[in-house]
């Protein structure tokens, strides 16, 4: 799916990420954690490709990253979901507009996938808010709302950065028990977080690895928790 | 900029079609679209005013150039008696000249309306030493001007030619240039029309900064985002023109129509098929905005990965 050769990522101040490998197999659930400000988000744009790597390889279904010409991203990016940690969401939008935002892009009718749409807002309970503003949803409701969009075009992997930054604990394990419903169905997952109790929630439900970025490097955590 | 005819074909037609669904995807911008709105009426209407200057003055110089070109006048100032003579005289040396395609004599009532917006209707022409005008017509090769003056003054000491040359050049040269500047006016239009659509382009993409990342980050293609501008901007510079290049079209139709009377002045306008050409403008002025919006479009994406 996604796979990293000693990948190292530096912006002006200096090296961020240094040294990364990683291989994402499809059908794996990974939770990406450290300390905020050590490159989770970072990892995850280079996964999703807004990021560009300054060494290494960067390897998205098979494909050089760095070789990419813009419309084969785009394309890419149609097949990987991401939630965003501020959930971006076109304002003056509904939400169920903003849902089937991908669909609308990439070029499909969203009238013959409205019932398809319909389920999926009542599988993130919110079926009943799909006239509703973004901006008049909850914390919670947004980040369920982005879930549900970063799923719409039934993507293969699922990138997901503090998909329960702003919400609580109800809805963290709502939204957890979502993913993993997401990964049974045979998504790969990768979950940035630094909520240790929802890693050791998942731990319960699912087999996961637990990855931690900590001096720049990425370890393989987990026994410890 | 790499453009693909075809794909650049499909875009155009896909835009015209209108089924384009990313109409709302970029949020309705109220009072920038009437900013560009009503400069491209405005701009229309000052081009279909060049236009029309710059065709009016395009046929003066063609008709002074080659009407008056052809023909130019003997005079003979003679005294009474010796009129007549030198009258046949001139008129023998012209049938006999190379060039001269025809050599009219005119009539005293030719001669008294020639004189009459000088002088009034009632002049006594008779009573009066009037020169004897004759009218030389030359043919499409022309005649040695210098040669005839020569021959002229041999046989007719009375003859003199005028050629009209003299003043006609200035005139031709003044209309010429009217044109040219009338034609460079139409371009600098475009060109300002190009670089006010660019720039309003720029702003609705500045203030839509964030819709254009969130729609990147959904997997829209460039194009896709490129388009969602140039359609609008593309359909308010074609309203806007339209209704500028009608206005226009409708002042154009109350200037005062040719007359012999009022000079060139009342000759602006336009003529015939002429009338074609300011409806050439408002699909000018959309293809322009549709180039312009989607140059300055595809830039900013470009800084967006």
């Amino acid at each position: 799916m996604i796979e990293l050769k000693n990948v190292s990522y530096s912006y002006g101040g200096g090296e961020l990420l240094s040294d990364i490998s990683l291989k994402l197999a499809p059908g794996s659930f990974h939770f990406l954690t450290g300390p905020s400000g050590s490159g989770k988000t970072t990892f995850l744009k280079l996964c999703y490709m807004e990021l560009m790597a300054t060494a290494g390889s960067v390897q998205v279904f098979g494909r050089e990253t760095r070789g990419m010409g813009r419309d084969e991203i785009a394309r890419n990016r149609q097949r990987i979901g991401v939630v965003h940690q501020d959930c971006q969401f076109l304002d003056h939008l509904p939400l169920s507009a903003n849902v089937a935002l991908p669909l609308t892009v990439c070029g499909r009718d969203t009238a013959v996938e409205a019932a398809n749409l319909d389920d999926l807002l009542s599988w993130v309970g919110l079926g009943n808010h799909g006239q509703a503003l973004p901006a008049e949803l909850s914390g919670g409701e947004r980040q369920r709302a982005a879930l549900a969009r970063a799923v719409i075009m039934s993507p293969d992997v699922v990138l997901a950065d503090e998909p329960t930054g702003n919400v609580d604990w109800e809805m963290s394990k709502r939204l957890l028990s979502l993913l993993v419903e997401l990964n049974r169905m045979g998504k790969t997952i990768m979950i940035a977080t630094h909520d240790l109790n929802l890693i050791r929630m998942a731990k319960s439900q699912v087999n996961a690895r637990v990855l931690r970025i900590s001096n720049r490097r990425l370890q393989l955590a987990g026994a410890d928790l | 900029m790499r453009l693909d005819t075809n794909k650049l074909i499909a875009e155009i037609i896909s835009l015209l079609k209108g089924d384009h669904n990313s109409k709302q995807v970029v949020p309705p911008s109220g009072f920038t679209a009437n900013l560009t709105l009503f400069t491209s009426a405005a701009m229309a209407f000052l081009a279909v005013f060049a236009l029309a200057l710059s065709l009016a003055t395009g046929r003066l110089a063609d008709r002074w150039a080659s009407e008056l070109a052809r023909s130019s006048t003997v005079r003979i100032s003679a005294p009474a008696g010796q009129l007549e003579a030198q009258t046949r005289a001139v008129v023998e040396v012209l049938r006999t000249t190379p060039g001269v395609a025809n050599a009219r004599v005119l009539s005293e009532d030719e001669q008294k309306k020639l004189l009459e917006p000088w002088f009034g209707p009632d002049l006594p022409v008779d009573s009066l030493p009037i020169p004897q005008l004759i009218e030389v017509v030359e043919n499409s090769d022309g005649y040695d001007s210098e040669g005839l003056r020569l021959r002229l003054s041999a046989e007719a000491p009375g003859a003199v030619l005028d050629d009209h040359t003299r003043w006609r050049k200035p005139l031709v040269q003044a209309a010429n240039r009217l044109r040219s500047l009338g034609l460079f006016s139409i371009l600098l239009i475009a060109l300002a029309t190009g670089a006010m659509i660019t720039m309003a382009a720029g702003a609705a993409l500045a203030a839509n900064a964030q819709v254009i990342k969130v729609l990147r980050l959904v997997g829209a293609q460039d194009n896709y985002i490129a388009k969602a501008f140039v359609r609008r901007f593309t359909l308010r510079a074609l309203s806007g023109a339209c209704v500028g290049a009608l206005l226009a079209i409708i002042a154009v139709l109350f200037l005062p129509s040719a007359s012999t009377e009022g000079g060139f002045l009342t000759g602006l306008g336009f003529q015939g098929w002429h009338w074609l050409w300011p409806f050439v403008i408002p699909p000018f002025a959309a293809a322009a905005a549709f180039f312009a919006t989607r140059r300055a479009a595809l830039r900013s994406l470009r800084d967006l990965t």
